[in-house]
C-alpha cells in the first residue's frame, strides 16, 4: 500500500509539537511514547500499520477545537479515531499525523423519549447507545456487527449499517444533527433534534465522509420504540441461485423483514465445524427475521414460507422459542470467527442490485476455481451488500498479492453489474486506488471540492478515499 | 431553454454567462422570482430502469411524477416518502417532476416512518455550474463509496447543479391501512396523543393534527393492521377508525395540506422539535396576530397560514427549536429560507462557490 511521504519538517518538530499539545490539554491526554502509541498504528485493517507522530485523547469539544486550531497552525495532519474498528484503514495514521481519539468522550448528554432522540458524545460505543435507552423500551437502530466495540464517531465517519438496516436504514437515516469541529478549530452545529435541514443538507455529506471534513464530537441520534418481538426462520436451498431468487421474491412481496442473511456452502460448513449450530446440509441458506406481536410474526412467516416453497427449499426451520432463535443466529454470528479458524482471510464489501445475486455468485464461484483461492460468502442479502471472504495463507509468499488481485476483480464485477465498491466498510486506504473503477475524474473532482470547503489545507485524514494522483495537487497544498 | 439531453444541457451551461431559473414542472418553486432565462428539464424525461424485485427505480429528472407513480403502481409499489401535491395550497398549475421532488426534498406524512425523500434517494447525475457532468451514489441501497453528494443535492433547490437523473429506492404498497381519528381534541392534547402513538411499538406511519382532527395511521398486512389499530385505540382511548379508501383520503388531505389551501396570506413551513410545536402559534397569539395551523409528523412539521405580517415573531419563536421557511407570500425583506448561523452560512456559501462558481443557477434563491 502506497502512502505519501510524511512531512519531514513535521517529524523533526515532534518535540515542539508535543510540548505545544501538552500546554493545551491535561497531562494524561497527550501520548507520545512509542510503546503507548502502538495501539494507534492501525485500525481493523491490520495488514497496514504506521506509528503516528503522537495521539491525543481529549475530553471536551473545546479541547478538540484547541487541538485542531493548533495543528492547523503547525501544519500537522490529524486522523480522527473512534474505536479503530474500521476495516478499510480509515483511521490508519501516517508518521507525520496526530491521532485524535474520541474514546474518552462517551457521555450521554440528553435523552428525550417524547421527541425520540438521544444526544451523545460520539466516543460512545454503538451498543451502549441502545444500552442507555432500552430499559425504557427504545433502541438505536443501526447495528454494525462490531457494535460492541465501534463508536458513534466511526459510525458517522463510515455511515455504518448492520443486519437490520433493510428496515431501519443506515447511520445517515438515523442521524439528526452533529457538533462538528473543523480543521480550523471552529465549532459548528449542523442539524438538531428536528427533522429537516433548513438549508443545504450538510449533515448528509458529513455522514460517511471518513473523518475528512471535521471531527464530530456530539450527535443527535433518532431512537425508536422497540418492537414487541422478533423471530427468525432458517431456509436451506439446493443452489445459491434459488436462494438469491427467493430473496428478490420476498422483497417484492411487500413483506419487510428486518434482516435477510445469506450463507453459502463453504461458509455453512466452516460454521458447523466451529460451533455446531445444526444447519442443514445445503448449497445456500437464508435467515429471515421478522418483527411484531406473536400473531403478526406468525402471519409474516407463513407468507415467507409460502414464497420460499416456489424456490424448492431443502429445509425450513422456524424458531419455536427464544433458545431455537438463538441457535439459528449462532452460526451466522460466528461465521467470521469460524472462517478465521480455517486460516487467514480477506473480507470484501461490495454491493450489487439484489437481482444480480445469482449471476454474481456464479461468477465468483468461477473466479474462485480459476485462481484456486477459496471464496466463502456470508452477507446481508436483503440489500445486496456482499462480503465474499477469500481464504489464504498469509505466511505463503505471494498469496496476499493474489488475494488482493482477486478481491479487486470481484469488486470490479460488483461495479460492472450496477453495484458499488463498498456498501458499509468505506474506502479508506483499502479501496482508494479502485475509486476510478466507479467514478470518472469529474465525479471525484466534485467530491474533492467538498473537502476543499471544509478543510482547505487538506490536513484532516489525508491520503484516504481519493486516489493519490487525484489528490496530489491538493495535498501539496 | 429546454435541453433534449444531458449533453446538450452541459454544453449550454459551459457556454453560459447569464443566470438560469431551473424549472421542472414549475408546480411549486418557492421564493421570489429569480433573475434569468428559464431552464426547463422536461426534455430529460423517461424511466430508465425499474427493478421491482430490487425495489429500485432510475428515471431522468424531468419525468413527470405522475408517470413514475403510474409505473410503480403497475407493480403495486410506490415512493415511500409520499411526495405531496401542493398545487392547491400554493395556487400553482403544472405537473411535478421527479427531479423537482428530489431537488426540494418533498416529503409527506410517511416521513415519520420511512424517512424523507433524501432517505429514499440513492443516486443522482447532475450538471454543475461549470458544465461538468457528475454522478454520485448509484442504484443500490447501501453505498459508502466516496462522499454522499446524493444527500447534498436533495433539497438543494437547484442551487448546486441541475439534476439530470435520479435513482430512488421504492416500497411495496401494503395490502391494508387504517387510521384512528380523534375528534374534539385541543391542539395540546392532540399533539400529546400523537407523540404517545409514535412512542409505541405499533409502527405508526402517519401522525397528524389538522382541522380539529387528530389522525394516526398504520399500514401493512391485514391482520397486523387490525391488531395494531386495536392496540393504538386502546392506548389513545376509543378513537374512531377509518379503513381503506376512507383512510387514504384523510391522508391525501394531510399530505397536500388542504386545510390551509385556497386562502390568502403568508404560508410558512416549520420543522420543529415535536414537544415545542405550539410555541410559534402561541407567540403569534400573544402578539394578537391571526393565524391557522396544521401539524404533521407528530408535531414535527408545522404549516402556518399568517394573513398579516408576523415574520419576525415566527422566526424569533422558532429559534432553538427548529426553523421556518416562507413557502408562499411576498414579505419584503424576509428571507425565504431560514437564516443560518454564520459558520454554517460560510460552509454553504463555500459549497455554492465551488459547484456553481458563476452563480448561474437559481441565483439568490437559497442564501
Ligand atoms: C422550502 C420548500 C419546502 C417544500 N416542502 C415541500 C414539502 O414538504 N412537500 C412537498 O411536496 N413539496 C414541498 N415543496 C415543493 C416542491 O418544490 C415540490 O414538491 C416539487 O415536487 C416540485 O416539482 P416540480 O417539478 O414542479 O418542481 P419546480 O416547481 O419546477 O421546482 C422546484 C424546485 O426545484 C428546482 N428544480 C426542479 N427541477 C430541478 C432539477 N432537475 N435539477 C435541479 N433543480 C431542480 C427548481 O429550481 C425549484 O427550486 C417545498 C418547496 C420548498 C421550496
Ligand atoms: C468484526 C467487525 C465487524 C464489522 N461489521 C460491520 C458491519 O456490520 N457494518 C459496518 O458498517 N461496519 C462494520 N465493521 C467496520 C467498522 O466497525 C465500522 O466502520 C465502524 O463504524 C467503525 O467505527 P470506529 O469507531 O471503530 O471507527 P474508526 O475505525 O476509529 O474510524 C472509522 C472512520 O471514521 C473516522 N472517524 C472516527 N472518529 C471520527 C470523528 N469523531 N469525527 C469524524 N470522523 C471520525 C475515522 O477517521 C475513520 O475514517 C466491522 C468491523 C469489524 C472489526
Amino acid at each position: 500500500m502506497q502512502m505519501p511521504e510524511p512531512d519531514a519538517g513535521v517529524i523533526a518538530r515532534k518535540a515542539e509539537i508535543v510540548a505545544g499539545l501538552r500546554r493545551l490539554l491535561p497531562a494524561d491526554a497527550v501520548i507520545d511514547n512509542p510503546a503507548e502509541t502502538r495501539v494507534y498504528e492501525c485500525d481493523g485493517l491490520t495488514a497496514y500499520r504506521c506509528p503516528p507522530l503522537a495521539a491525543v485523547l481529549p475530553r471536551t469539544t473545546e479541547e478538540v477545537a484547541a487541538v485542531l486550531r493548533f495543528c492547523q497552525g503547525a501544519g500537522v495532519p490529524v486522523v480522527p479515531r473512534g474505536s479503530g474498528t474500521s476495516l478499510a484503514g480509515g483511521a490508519m495514521p501516517t508518521a507525520d499525523a496526530l491521532i485524535l481519539g474520541l474514546a474518552r468522550m462517551n457521555a450521554v448528554l440528553e435523552t428525550d423519549y417524547e421527541n425520540r432522540f438521544i444526544r451523545v458524545q460520539t466516543g460512545r460505543t454503538n451498543l451502549s447507545v441502545t444500552g442507555a435507552v432500552e430499559a425504557d423500551g427504545f433502541f438505536y437502530a443501526p447495528d454494525p456487527s462490531s457494535q460492541l466495540a465501534c463508536a458513534i464517531a466511526g459510525n458517522i465517519g463510515m455511515n455504518s449499517g448492520g443486519a437490520h438496516c433493510l428496515k431501519y436504514g443506515v447511520t445517515t437515516n438515523n442521524l439528526l444533527g452533529v457538533t462538528l469541529v473543523t480543521m480550523a478549530g471552529e465549532v459548528v452545529t449542523i442539524g438538531g433534534p428536528w427533522s429537516d435541514a433548513g438549508g443545504l443538507d450538510l449533515l448528509g455529506v458529513i455522514c460517511g465522509s471518513e473523518g475528512q471534513l471535521g471531527v464530530v464530537t456530539e450527535a443527535w441520534l433518532r431512537i425508536l420504540p422497540k418492537p414487541e418481538g422478533a423471530r427468525p426462520v432458517l431456509m436451506g436451498f439446493g443452489s445459491s441461485e434459488d436462494a438469491g431468487a427467493c430473496v428478490a421474491a420476498i422483497i417484492k412481496s411487500g413483506i419487510l423483514p428486518v434482516a435477510i442473511e445469506f450463507m453459502d456452502r463453504p461458509c455453512i460448513r466452516a460454521t458447523e465445524d466451529f460451533c455446531k449450530a445444526g444447519y442443514p446440509d445445503c448449497e445456500a441458506l437464508l435467515i429471515v427475521e421478522v418483527e411484531g406481536s406473536p400473531a403478526e410474526i406468525d402471519e409474516q412467516l407463513v407468507r415467507i414460507k409460502d414464497i420460499a416453497a416456489a424456490h424448492e427449499p431443502v429445509a425450513i426451520r422456524e424458531a419455536a422459542d427464544e433458545d431455537e432463535a438463538k441457535r439459528i443466529w449462532l452460526g451466522r454470528k460466528s461465521a467470521f470467527g469460524a472462517m478465521g479458524q480455517m486460516g487467514d482471510y480477506m473480507c470484501l464489501d461490495g454491493t450489487i442490485p439484489v437481482s444480480e445475486l445469482p449471476r454474481v455468485l456464479n461468477r465468483i464461484g468461477e473466479m474462485s476455481r480459476e485462481t484456486g483461492l477459496m471464496v466463502a460468502n456470508v452477507f446481508h442479502a436483503g440489500d445486496g451488500n456482499m462480503h465474499p471472504l477469500i481464504l489464504f495463507d498469509a505466511n505463503r509468499p505471494g498469496d496476499l498479492e493474489r488475494v488482493e488481485e482477486l478481491g479487486a476483480d470481484i469488486l470490479k464485477l460488483c461495479v460492472e453489474v450496477g453495484g458499488c465498491l463498498t456498501g458499509e466498510h468505506g474506502v479508506g486506504i483499502e479501496k482508494r486506488d479502485l475509486m476510478p473503477v466507479q467514478f470518472g475524474p469529474a465525479d471525484l473532482e466534485a467530491q474533492m471540492r467538498v473537502k476543499d470547503v471544509f478543510d482547505p489545507r487538506w490536513l484532516m485524514n489525508p491520503a484516504k478515499v481519493f486516489p493519490l494522483e487525484a489528490s496530489a495537487g491538493r495535498r501539496a497544498g | 431553454m429546454r435541453p433534449a439531453d444531458e449533453m446538450e444541457l452541459a454544453e449550454a451551461v459551459r457556454g453560459a454567462a447569464a443566470p438560469f431559473v431551473i424549472r421542472g414542472g414549475g408546480t411549486r418553486g418557492i421564493g421570489r422570482p429569480a433573475p434569468g432565462e428559464v431552464l426547463e428539464t422536461g426534455g430529460l424525461s423517461g424511466v430508465e430502469l425499474y427493478e421491482p424485485g430490487a425495489l429500485t427505480l432510475v428515471a431522468r429528472a424531468g419525468t413527470p411524477l405522475a408517470e413514475v407513480q403510474a409505473v410503480l403502481a403497475g407493480e403495486r409499489q410506490r415512493l415511500s416518502f409520499e411526495p405531496p401535491d401542493l398545487r392547491g395550497l400554493l395556487g400553482r398549475t403544472g405537473e411535478a417532476t421527479l427531479g423537482g421532488v428530489a431537488a426540494s426534498n418533498a416529503s409527506g406524512p410517511r416521513r415519520v416512518q420511512s424517512g424523507a425523500a433524501r432517505d429514499s434517494l440513492i443516486g443522482v447525475r447532475f450538471v454543475d455550474g461549470t458544465g461538468a457532468v457528475v454522478k454520485n451514489g448509484g442504484r443500490v441501497m447501501k453505498n459508502v463509496t466516496g462522499y454522499d453528494l446524493v444527500k447534498l443535492m436533495a433539497g438543494s433547490h437547484g442551487t448546486l447543479g441541475v439534476l439530470t437523473e435520479v435513482a430512488f429506492r421504492v416500497q411495496a404498497i401494503p395490502e391494508a391501512e387504517a387510521t384512528l381519528v380523534g375528534e374534539g381534541l385541543g391542539a395540546e392534547a392532540a399533539l400529546a396523543a400523537l407523540r404517545r402513538a409514535l412512542g409505541s411499538p405499533f409502527d405508526v406511519s402517519g401522525a397528524a393534527f389538522a382541522g380539529g382532527r387528530a389522525l394516526v395511521r398504520v399500514e401493512g398486512m391485514a391482520g397486523s393492521v387490525a391488531y395494531r389499530a386495536g392496540q393504538l385505540r386502546a392506548l389513545l382511548g376509543g378513537w374512531a377508525i377509518a379503513e381503506g379508501a376512507a383512510s387514504a383520503a384523510l391522508w391525501q388531505a394531510v399530505r397536500d395540506v388542504t386545510a390551509l389551501a385556497g386562502r390568502p396570506g403568508a404560508l410558512w413551513r416549520l420543522s420543529v422539535v415535536p414537544t415545542e410545536a405550539l410555541r410559534v402559534p402561541r407567540a403569534l397569539e400573544a402578539t394578537g396576530i391571526a393565524h391557522e395551523a396544521a401539524w404533521d409528523w407528530g408535531g414535527g412539521l408545522l404549516w402556518l397560514l399568517v394573513p398579516e405580517g408576523g415574520a419576525e415573531v415566527v422566526r424569533a419563536a422558532v429559534k432553538g427549536i427548529g426553523h421556518a421557511t416562507l413557502v408562499r407570500g411576498d414579505l419584503p425583506g424576509v428571507p425565504v429560507f431560514p437564516p443560518e448561523p454564520q459558520e454554517v452560512a460560510a460552509l454553504t456559501a463555500g459549497l455554492r462557490a465551488k459547484f456553481d462558481p458563476k452563480a448561474l443557477f437559481n441565483r439568490g434563491l437559497m442564501g
